[in-house]
Formats: structure tokens, C-alpha cells, sequence
């Protein structure tokens, strides 16, 4: 590699891998989601009949004390953002070609999904 | 840098969109690819109407009586069941890319046939829900 490929002493310029770590957590993310899906669909399959109770028992159950109900509700939605920022991020670059109107998108997005993770998160743990 | 940057290179963009939608035909994967995106961004565009209907739902069993309420409407069903294919599709596609991604599947027939099922899936699975939404059950 030829030292004018580069900026400072550690930075390429050239080179692939850019974006790995995005389809990495693109992928991890998807998972967290599906598992959750899973243990949602066999909450709701073992619940005995369709009430607030129950419904509000699916996120707010506890296993020895502990708030796994709200843990798991909260990671997944995190996990959501997260997936959803990769995949929107992707659509904006795709098709958006004017720099300053994908930047605003970009950040829109960005604080769309922040702002509804800290109101999902807070309504959950409040209730 | 500064060579591309003096000499803007010429583009052709010669896809119309009545092309992209009626002229080229795509394979059965590249449907359940650009409905993978279709569907993700419709889920995302949802996101608000989903965590307001959750929270509502969630904070009081009067908010929870409501939205049951709500979805004795056809209307309300349709808006639900679009959401329901939405996830169903995108959840799917999903598995699919995952598995394709450790190189499983990949030669043309597999690729095609697992684009099938995809279809199949996530259809049959919207079908369900709709014949539940709509009370055959």
C-alpha cells in the first residue's frame, strides 16, 4: 500500500469492508427481532384468552424478581431502531442523489427512531 | 480527485418508471427482493401508528377496550392486515437473506424455489390472519 493512500498514519482510504459493521448489525438486530417475535407468538399462544391483563403480562412479566418482560421488549426495541436505520439509511443513499436533502433525511430518520425508542421505552417501564 | 471533479462524467438514465413497473420482468426473487424493501419501508413509516396504538393499549384498559373497539371496522382491519402482510413479508424475506447469507441455497433453482416459499409463506400467513381479523373463527 502506498503511503499516499493514506490520510494520517491509520486511516485507508482505498480498500473494501466499508459497511461491514452495518451488515453485521443489520443481521444480529434481525435476529434479536426474530427470536423476540418467537417468544411473543408463544406468549400469546399460551395465553388464556385475549385480555388487558394478559396483553399487558406479555411485556411486564417478571422471571425470579427480575423484569425480563421489560428487558426483552426494550432490547428488541432497540434492535429495531438500529435494523431500521441500516434499511432506511440504504434507501436515502439509493435513491435521494442531492447531497443536502439525503442529509436531512438522513438526520430526520435518525431522530425519529432515538425519539421513539426513549417513548416506547418510557411508557413501557412506567406502567 | 481533482481529474473526476473538472470532467463531470455523462450519466444515462434511461429507466422511466413505467418500465421498472410494467416492461422489465422481474424473477420471482427480485419481487421478494424489492417487496423486502417495500415492506421495510412501510413498516417504518408505521412505526408512529404502531407505538401509539401500543401505548394506548398498554397504559389503561380503557385505551385497550377502545382499540378492540376500533377493530370491529372494516377499514381498520384492512389498514391492520396491510401491517400484518408488511411484517409476515418482511420477516420471511428475512430468514431467507439469513440463510443465504452462509451460502446455503445460492445456485438459480434453489434460489428461485426459496423465493417461492417466501411467497407462499408470508401469503398464506396474511390469509390466516385476515380470515381471524375478519371472524371465520
Amino acid at each position: 500500500m502506498a503511503l499516499n493512500e493514506k490520510i494520517g498514519t491509520k486511516r485507508l482510504v482505498v480498500g473494501a469492508h466499508y459497511g461491514t459493521f452495518e451488515y453485521l448489525a443489520q443481521r444480529v438486530t434481525a435476529i434479536i427481532m426474530a427470536v423476540y417475535t418467537l417468544i411473543l407468538l408463544i406468549g400469546i399462544l399460551t395465553m388464556s384468552g385475549f385480555t388487558y391483563q394478559g396483553w399487558h403480562n406479555l411485556f411486564t412479566f417478571t422471571v425470579v424478581m427480575m423484569p425480563i418482560g421489560q428487558i426483552l421488549a426494550s432490547l428488541t426495541m432497540i434492535s429495531l431502531a438500529w435494523h431500521a436505520w441500516i434499511g432506511v439509511r440504504d434507501i436515502w443513499m439509493d435513491y435521494v442523489g442531492n447531497v443536502g436533502v439525503r442529509l436531512f433525511l438522513m438526520v430526520m430518520t435518525l431522530l425519529w427512531l432515538v425519539g421513539s425508542v426513549v417513548y416506547f421505552i418510557n411508557i413501557l417501564w412506567r406502567n | 480527485m481533482s481529474d473526476s471533479a473538472q470532467k463531470p462524467r455523462p450519466q444515462f438514465k434511461n429507466i422511466s418508471v413505467p418500465q421498472i413497473l410494467f416492461a422489465y420482468r422481474l424473477p420471482l426473487a427480485g419481487k421478494v427482493s424489492i417487496l423486502h424493501r417495500a415492506s421495510g419501508a412501510l413498516l417504518f413509516l408505521a412505526l408512529p401508528v404502531l407505538i401509539g396504538l401500543f401505548a394506548m393499549s398498554f397504559t389503561s384498559e380503557a385505551g385497550y377496550n377502545l382499540i378492540s373497539a376500533a377493530t370491529s371496522y372494516v377499514i381498520v382491519k384492512l389498514i391492520l392486515l396491510a401491517f400484518i402482510w408488511g411484517y409476515l413479508h418482511h420477516f420471511c424475506a428475512g430468514i431467507r437473506y439469513l440463510v443465504l447469507d452462509l451460502h446455503i441455497g445460492m445456485d438459480k433453482q434453489s434460489a428461485q424455489k426459496s423465493a417461492g416459499i417466501v411467497m407462499g409463506v408470508s401469503l398464506g400467513l396474511t390469509l390466516v390472519f385476515a380470515l381471524k381479523l375478519f371472524g371465520a373463527w
